[in-house]
């Protein structure tokens, strides 16, 4: 795979210093040489080794469980089962006033009830002194059940789906005009139902746990997504103060949302050390993960568009139907781009919901948006060729110049530039439209375009920074680094604005008793970080000032700080005189400065809250916050067989402030990957006979290799959002939205065969 | 992992006495697909058997112009041989379309040819499986069964064999030598692994105490024009959906040699026998492969999910042979 470097045409004042560059990732050496530890890394003296029984039943009540010949098993010290485990107490109720309670994976009280409730459920946890024994031992409990119908089968429930609920967080349908009278009155129309099936976790690092008690206080070393809600879970489920808990994370070997929730491994882990009273480390097997972790949602969807003839939409519906687990999980938001892409005349978007017995579905990256683009934007390909309009120019007939469903402004929308600079660096101007009318000796050649789409988030983050006498920052906040390089960005954030290099700079993350951070999720996690430590670098700086402004042998005494300005490791007037933090420090006999941003005490906690969900609500009555992009792809298939193979994609994004080029590229272009994932191989093959997940593992369940990825271009017009901090978007999950598209797209252009029902095997082509 | 004896064979004689004195041992080359099944719990031997430093990882060329392979050459290595290269490129191809490059630089010829298939429910112990558990039933049948035979099946089971090597020795007339301490003896690679019929945990013509020492390639001056195709769902490490081992000699305009083999469609490496028979002699065209595919195929039988295997086989072997007319065995 050759990769190109990201490419941004410069923007006088979008980016500093150090913020736009392409710094290497702090923590790439220590990656790279085996140093950094991860959550199944932690040795500790006796440590013990825990495996799960998972159930074959999809429904049921455990009848016998026979745990003799497991606990024969030289060196195994527990077989925990329902019949004797300690009481845990139920998951908390979900709340939107308190986020973390969104934690639950599922409601299920893990081996205190006789109850199956999926195919896969944890029924036994082996402790052993080594991880074979363990595992082998697992295999030894034998479990006879009483079972219970079950209703496990998406397809066969879709016709029972009831209409999502909306709350604070989401809202389940949305209209605009009577969008069905103007479809039935639109002259040019198409009415397309698509399916995407479930997809299932696969980051490099299987969840661990390594969790030791103390008395009744608890360490956890676990890769998460979210320290915090680990920490207020576990405290919730085994009644012990949330402060008697730590939870460290320092590295994620990946997660992609499937590490934000808490699921049967970390509790199981967590009460597997209570009742062995050892420190025990869990492993979950790839099988474990696929049986334990929920996955995305499989759904049926219909988007229907009508149009006149001069190519203006005057309809778009998309309708979509999902699924849940009985015991947990949600609504993914598939409409979500539908409400904002297109200046339709009338609009109607509408979420439905099975509830099935199966595990929870849970988030991947981008859930809603990487499937709801898929059929929206395949949708609009087949529109644009019925008119016979380029499919990037009817996209650009459409462009709303307010957010379509309900007028708001857009706080920042360049999606014609990101075509217009997509379509240049791909060469869109050689594609002839017909459909098999491009070729490559015996390769039939397509090209296809969609559009990406996500919307940008902020949490809420409390942070401290400290500058010490010797010059250095220290930034402490408990966010999330599963890869993404979020340490690095927010140290070049912090270097730019105190004006110090940017090695001088450390940050602490990942760590429950840090300042409680955001959770890495909804793409908001280095804008809501950049938020508070810009703010904390002000204060820094004022504080900074006034400490020098104390003394009367300071050049900065009588100055005010907007009249400064900060670099070279201190504050300056322009040009004259002025002062580093250390000499200021030194002077005043301090060793250090610190200013924090947000509270962690329980009070400090309620207000940050309450300010969160003030400003949630006020942005979303004010503005449309989204990243976007154009998806540029060239597919050949080979006409005998209809393999389909990606040989060239570019990938034009609007995503405000780069912070990091590298990493920022890096992330995009994993979205990208993942969705060629999505659009070619992935699926999770659900047993509809019992629910059970059929291929549990890298060998069946097809994610791309390195030989199915072409070389990506991936380039982002580096216009700041004003509404954002530093005018950032994040580019977490906007790369995967609208590839599945492109290639479908691409697919059809070259063999004139719509697929809207993913992943486009070879079989769909025949 | 159930707990196992480990010992390793300084020599074939003691190997073969080790595995006569313990029925239930198992011998372990790269071990890239046993060690699997031990972790899965389907495989179970008491005794591991290492046999990786026997004297058996040499490729010579035989006396009659063929070439012999030790059991425990490496598929990348077995790949990347001259002889082999140049002789018989369908056998490299097929080799370096399996698996990954680790996995080949592990895996050796005679584990090769005992990988077991990979259907779902073999692989998932609280499935049916008549393979797994003789007399269990067979989930595969109204499950997923997207990857599975066409060909040769029966109701107890409809598993593929998922070698890609073996469907290139199959069509190479390739011969296992096999030995125990009952003497030697020599297998037809087309004989050496079996239909299912109601004993589909039956898989191959090898006693359980009996070790693979050699394979070998008979001369086969047609397999200089030779290639393999693999069709799959991604462009690398996925088991073959329908794959095409085929050996083309043309004289004239008219078919004077044909080797054809299909893989991804029965329990064994398919021998395209039929369609050989309908080739020779006839116009090397792509009307005569098209003729040839369909009389191979027209006992084919689809399952509720692979159906479409018939129509990609068809192409497959029609595309196989109209490139080896174009291009030979080039890539």
């Amino acid at each position: 795979m050759t990769l190109t470097q990201a490419q941004s045409p410069p923007r006088p004042g979008a980016s500093g210093r150090l913020v736009g560059k392409p710094i290497d990732r702090v923590d790439g050496g220590a990656k790279t040489s085996g140093a950094a530890r991860y959550a199944a890394e932690y040795p500790y003296p006796g440590l013990a080794y825990a495996a799960l029984v998972h159930s074959t039943v999809a429904r049921g009540r455990i009848t016998g469980i026979e745990t003799a010949g497991a606990a024969a098993v030289p060196g195994v010290l527990a077989v925990i089962t329902h019949e004797n485990a300690p009481a845990m107490k139920p998951a908390p109720p979900m709340s939107v006033l308190n986020l973390s309670s969104l934690a639950t994976g599922t409601r299920v009280n893990y081996l205190n009830t006789d109850e199956v409730h999926w195919n896969g459920q944890p029924v036994a946890v082996v402790v052993a002194e080594t991880q074979d024994a363990a595992l082998h031992a697992a295999t030894l409990v034998r479990v006879t059940y009483e079972e219970f119908a079950a209703t496990v089968g998406f397809t066969a429930e879709e016709p029972n789906a009831k209409p999502q609920k909306s709350d604070m967080l989401q809202s389940g349908s949305a209209s605009k005009g009577d969008a069905e009278a103007a479809l039935a009155a639109a002259p040019v129309s198409v009415d397309l139902r698509f399916t995407t099936p479930q997809h299932n976790h696969n980051a490099i690092e299987p969840h661990a746990t390594t969790a030791v008690w103390d008395g009744d206080r608890l360490t956890v070393h676990e890769g998460t997504q979210n320290v915090a809600w680990v920490r207020d879970h576990l405290a919730a489920r085994f009644g012990i103060p949330a402060g008697s808990i730590r939870v460290i994370s320092p590295y994620v070997g990946g997660a992609f949302g499937g590490k934000t929730m808490v699921w049967a491994g970390t509790i199981l882990t967590v009460l597997a050390a209570r009742v062995t009273g050892r420190p025990v480390r869990m492993m979950l097997t790839r099988e474990g993960v696929y049986r334990t972790v929920g996955g995305r949602t499989p759904s049926a969807q219909r988007v229907a568009l009508g149009a006149g003839a001069d190519g203006r939409l005057t309809s778009l519906i998309h309708t979509s139907v999902t699924q849940v687990g009985r015991v947990g999980g949600g609504p993914e938001q598939v409409t979500s781009q539908s409400r904002h892409l297109y200046d339709a005349g009338a609009i109607l978007v509408r979420q439905s919901l099975v509830e099935l017995d199966t595990l929870s579905n849970t988030i991947m990256r981008a859930p809603g948006e990487s499937i709801g683009t898929f059929a929206l934007e395949a949708a609009v390909d087949e529109l644009a060729y019925k008119l016979d309009l380029d499919p990037i120019e009817f996209r650009m007939r459409n462009e709303p110049e307010r957010n379509p469903i309900d007028g708001k402004r857009f706080a920042h929308r360049m999606l014609r530039e990101a075509y217009a600079l997509g379509a240049e660096r791909f060469g869109w101007s050689a594609r002839t439209p017909e459909p098999g009318s491009m070729r490559d000796g015996r390769w039939l050649v397509g090209m296809g375009v969609a559009s990406a789409y996500h919307p940008s988030w902020q949490l809420p983050a409390n942070v401290t920074v400290r500058l010490s006498a010797d010059g250095t920052v220290l930034v402490r906040c408990g966010f999330h680094e599963m890869g993404m390089g979020g340490a690095t960005a927010q140290a070049q954030i912090a270097a730019d604005a105190l004006g110090v290099p940017f090695e001088a700079v450390r940050v602490e993350y990942g760590d429950s008793v840090l300042p409680t951070g955001p959770g890495a999720g909804g793409s908001g996690q280095t804008a809501s970080v950049a938020a508070s430590l810009l703010t904390a670098c002000e204060k820094l700086k004022r504080s900074m000032l006034a400490l020098a402004r104390r003394s009367s042998g300071s050049p900065l005494r009588g100055r005010r700080l907007n009249g400064l300005r900060a670099r070279d490791g201190g504050l300056w007037t322009e040009p004259g005189p002025g002062e580093t933090y250390a000499a200021i420090l030194a002077r005043a006999g301090r060793p250090h400065l610190e200013v924090a941003v947000g509270s962690d005490t329980r009070v400090g906690a309620m207000v940050g809250q309450a300010r969160f969900m003030a400003k949630f609500l006020r942005d979303r009555r004010r503005w449309m916050k989204a990243a976007c992009g154009a998806q540029f792809c060239e597919v050949r298939v080979d006409p005998d067989t209809g393999e389909v193979r990606v040989s060239r994609w570019v990938g034009a994004f609007d995503v405000g402030t780069v912070i990091n080029a590298k990493t920022a590229a890096a992330q995009l272009r994993g979205g990208i990957v993942m969705g060629i994932g999505m659009a070619l191989s992935e699926e999770t093959l659900v047993d509809p006979r019992n629910g059970r997940i059929m291929n549990p593992g890298l060998g069946e369940y097809h994610v791309p290799v390195h030989a199915d990825i072409p070389p990506i271009d991936v380039c982002y017009l580096g216009d700041p959002d004003p509404t954002m901090p530093l005018g950032l978007i994040g580019v977490g999950e906007v790369g995967i939205t609208g590839v599945a598209a492109a290639i479908a797209n691409a697919v059809h252009h070259a063999t004139g065969r719509r697929v809207r029902d993913l992943p486009i095997t070879l079989d769909k082509l025949l | 992992m159930k707990d196992f004896a480990y010992v390793r064979a300084g020599d074939v004689t003691t190997a073969l006495r080790a595995i006569a004195a313990e029925p239930g041992a198992a011998f372990i080359g790269g071990g890239t697909n046993l060690v699997d099944l031990m972790r899965q719990d389907i495989e179970r031997p008491g005794t591991v058997i290492d046999i990786t430093t026997l004297p058996l990882d040499e490729i010579e060329e035989t006396a009659d112009g063929g070439v012999r392979v030790g059991a425990l050459v490496r598929n990348s290595h077995l790949a990347a041989h001259p002889l082999i290269r140049t002789r018989y490129p369908v056998l490299s191809q097929a080799i370096l379309t399996g698996a990954s490059a680790q996995l080949r630089n592990m895996a050796t010829v005679g584990g090769n040819l005992l990988q077991r298939t990979r259907c779902l429910y073999f692989y998932d112990g609280a499935a049916a499986c008549n393979k797994r558990r003789p007399g269990s039933g067979c989930d595969a049948l109204e499950g997923f069964n997207r990857n599975h035979a066409i060909l040769g099946a029966s109701d107890a089971c409809v598993a593929t064999h998922p070698s890609d090597m073996c469907v290139a020795l199959a069509a190479l007339d390739a011969t296992v030598e096999v030995e125990s301490v009952r003497g030697t003896r020599r297998i037809p690679l087309v004989d050496f692994h079996r239909l299912p019929g109601d004993t589909p945990d039956v898989e191959t013509a090898i006693a359980a105490d009996e070790l693979v020492t050699a394979v070998e390639l008979p001369a086969s001056p047609i397999a200089v024009n030779s290639r393999y195709r693999k069709v799959r769902d991604r462009a690398s490490y996925a088991f073959a959906l329908v794959s095409v081992a085929a050996a083309l000699e043309v004289r004239d305009g008219t078919v004077a040699g044909v080797r054809l083999a299909l893989g991804g469609v029965a329990a064994k490496p398919w021998r395209a026998r039929e369609a050989e028979r309908i080739l020779l002699d006839a116009p090397a065209t792509e009307e005569s492969f098209r003729r040839a595919a369909a009389a191979e195929l027209a006992s084919a039988t689809g399952l509720s999910q692979n159906a479409f295997k018939i129509e990609l086989a068809r192409r497959a072997i029609v595309a196989t042979l109209s490139r080896l007319l174009t291009d030979g065995s080039a890539a």
